[in-house]
């Protein structure tokens, strides 16, 4: 009745040894191809640099340790945004609950927490924070809360919700910036004071690479208490050796990046340190919104892949009935997926904040478009049912980059814009295509 | 087995439903005994898929009552359905076309572990168990199910079914998809289930199948059951008239959807 399923030991004769490899690694093609553009991309920028300016602008240390932070708050959206477009929805409003939560912790911190605790107080930022993540889910579940029990399509709650929040966001301050925040709030932003440094970077990088390879053991013990067909270890070895040498080398990057010499004189004088022949060099390591992202990847992926709520989202997405009338209670499910969309928002509303040190009510404008862009570029459906969180994040690293090079080549933004449009379409178009071909066989 | 003797499985009394203006099932009567197969019959739109999604949940009854062993049971979902032990294969199958055969086998009843993750080790095994006792052949665990074939989409919506330890079974047209070898082999299925006490309602309106599955048949027309019989005392001409006419033979109990005569 069915052909057998090609087990991962088997090996098909006149094979390439790249095929070979990509089957026995369990490599997801797709992912290999939003690699492959990413470094075209990134090499591209860096030649025509070079080509302007004599250097290689785009991979150096400086612009990717950018490129990091300037991603981290759209990717810290994406990856909600995938769970929600799984479900066959769509959140229009992050944007505008950035700007809406921005504004109130602003003024929290500012203006009405001082008064209680005084200025300086280490608990500011937590309840700023705490209060960040609260609000945005509470936003996220009222709207998602209409969209399950009322009916109405999520495009119109969150069309709604776009406005409604924007404009509440302008009357909390009634247009003021609130500036500055509280100094351990806006270490969330990055900047030479908020990032780890060397030591703690490489830290980090051990327990990923630890983290990896132990991965890699736990799931070939699990496969083997069932008998389930096992990689061959060779390709074991493959995924570790790889896995860990981009930690290691993202690593290297971020901690060949410097602090700027005025910043590291300025720490100098304030600690009595003497500064050396050729200033000081201190290594910026990774920035905090970097890993805020990281950790924020990992936890979404654990959900989506190794809990009932995970699960139900997939199978809602793949066919409502169905979980419906096995059982998922789809409702509630549609309501914690908003709820979690709008908690991202708020961390990405923390990270936006105190990268600015400042909160307005026009932060996160436009962002819900990139947050979608980011998340359609990595692979998820429209349609439904498909799409990967770290999918997600490759694309929202796409979409950032794309931005940064033109900026770095000095291309005004109204091309840039055209450019992310036509990037987005084309992206999309071929990811269509590759589909409906792998569909046919 | 005399029905009398014993308190039905599944009895559902008076049950009515309506969309808009339309009586989808007109205060229908049925009833179903452990170890029996009742065949519902009838046109598309008769009302049987409806009646029966009332008794999976999937639909809310508008007035009526349904009892379960002689007690009263609130059934408002699926869930509640499935707690009382009604599983239900589906006309479209209702599977997640996108996630693989365990997870559908388990959806809405993951296995976990201790930390509350997934299990999906644990639960492919089982459902290697399972398929391997309805369907040998089959292999493709790792795929998600829109890659199967109908046979093979079928035998894991019926493992579904009968995995966790269903007392009725609530299968509609559930050949509908299949070749005759798979057909035979459901006919199998549903006599081995019949043998290990499993109540079954089997809708269909092929009324061949039913005749050689069935112990008793309810026909529905218009939303109301035209009667009810036991396959022996009737021809499948007469069945035809229920089904076509509205018109109940001496050998079957009239319903009130039974043309007056």
């Amino acid at each position: 009745m069915t052909s057998a399923a090609p087990s991962a030991t088997s090996a098909a004769p006149n094979e390439s040894a790249i095929r070979r490899l990509l089957r026995a690694t369990e490599v997801d093609t797709r992912m290999l191809g939003m690699i492959g553009a990413l470094a075209l991309i990134w090499i591209g920028f860096n030649i025509i640099t070079w080509a302007q300016n004599g250097e290689g602008l785009f991979l150096s240390p400086r612009n990717l340790w950018n490129l990091s932070v300037q991603t981290s708050s759209i990717a810290v959206m994406a990856t909600g945004m995938v769970l929600v477009i799984v479900m066959r929805h769509i959140d229009l409003s992050v944007g505008s609950i950035i700007g809406f939560v921005s504004t109130i912790i602003g003024v929290a911190q500012v203006h009405i927490l001082p008064a209680y605790l005084g200025l300086d107080n280490p608990a500011i930022w937590i309840i700023a924070v705490i209060l960040a993540l609260a609000i945005g889910a509470a936003i996220g579940a009222f709207q998602g809360s209409l969209v399950a029990y009322i009916g109405i399509p999520s495009f119109i709650v969150t069309l709604g919700g776009q406005l409604f929040w924007r404009g509440a966001a302008w009357w909390v301050t009634t247009g003021q910036t609130i500036a500055p925040l509280d100094d351990r709030f806006a270490l969330m932003g990055g900047g030479p004071h908020g990032s780890i440094g060397a030591t703690a970077s490489w830290i980090i990088a051990a327990i990923c690479c630890a983290g990896i390879v132990f991965g890699l053991y736990a799931g070939r013990q699990r496969r083997a208490r069932f008998r389930f067909p096992q990689r061959p270890m060779w390709a074991e070895y493959v995924i570790a050796v790889v896995g860990c040498l981009v930690v290691l080398g993202a690593t290297t990057i971020v901690n060949a990046y410097p602090w700027p010499e005025r910043v590291a004189a300025a720490y100098a004088e304030a600690n009595n340190i003497p500064v050396p022949e050729g200033g000081l060099v201190i290594s910026t390591g990774y920035a905090i919104p970097v890993l805020i992202a990281l950790v924020t990847g990992l936890v979404m992926t654990f959900l989506a892949r190794r809990t009932r709520f995970g699960r139900y989202v997939y199978a809602t997405g793949g066919n409502p009935e169905a979980a419906e009338l096995a059982g998922v209670n789809t409702k509630r499910i549609t309501i914690l997926v908003f709820a979690l969309m709008g908690a991202l928002a708020g961390i990405a509303a923390c990270i936006d904040s105190a990268r600015l040190d400042s909160a307005t009510n026009v932060l996160g404008q436009f962002d819900e478009l990139y947050v979608i862009a980011a998340a359609v570029i990595g692979g998820t459906s429209l349609a439904g049912g498909v799409g990967t969180i770290y999918g997600a994040l490759i694309g929202a690293l796409v979409i950032q980059s794309l931005q940064s090079g033109m900026v770095l080549l000095g291309l005004d933004s109204a091309f840039q814009q055209m450019v992310v449009g036509l990037v987005l379409v084309g992206a999309v178009g071929i990811d269509t295509f590759y589909r409906r071909r792998t569909a046919k066989g | 087995m005399d029905p009398n003797a014993i308190t039905p499985l599944v009895e559902m009394k008076d049950v009515s439903i309506a969309f808009g203006g339309v009586k989808a099932v007109d205060h229908a009567y049925i009833d179903l005994y452990p170890g029996e197969v009742v065949g519902l019959l009838g046109h598309n739109g008769a009302g049987k898929s409806c009646l029966i999604k009332i008794l999976s949940g999937a639909y809310k009854r508008d007035s009526g009552q349904i009892f379960i062993n002689g007690q009263e049971v609130k059934i408002d979902n699926p869930r509640d359905a499935k707690h009382y032990g009604i599983e239900t294969v589906y006309q479209a199958l209702a599977l997640a076309d996108n996630v693989d055969a365990a997870s559908n086998l388990y959806l809405g009843r993951e296995l976990l572990t201790r930390w509350g993750t997934l299990d999906d080790a644990s639960m492919e095994a089982e459902a290697r168990k399972v398929m391997g006792r309805l369907n040998p052949n089959f292999r493709r665990f790792k795929e998600p199910v829109v890659a199967l074939s109908g046979g093979q989409r079928q035998s894991v919506a019926i493992a579904r079914a009968i995995h966790f330890d269903a007392k009725v079974l609530i299968m509609d047209e559930p050949t509908a998809a299949l070749g005759p070898a798979e057909t035979a082999q459901v006919g199998e299925l549903i006599k081995q289930l019949k043998s290990e006490g499993l109540g079954i309602f089997l809708i269909s309106h092929d009324i061949h199948d039913v005749f050689d599955l069935a112990d008793r048949v309810t026909v529905m027309k218009n939303g109301q059951v035209v009667g009810t019989g036991r396959v022996e005392d009737m021809t499948k001409d007469e069945v035809l008239g229920m089904i076509i006419l509205g018109k109940c033979p001496p050998g079957a109990v009239p319903g009130p959807g039974a043309m007056a005569s």
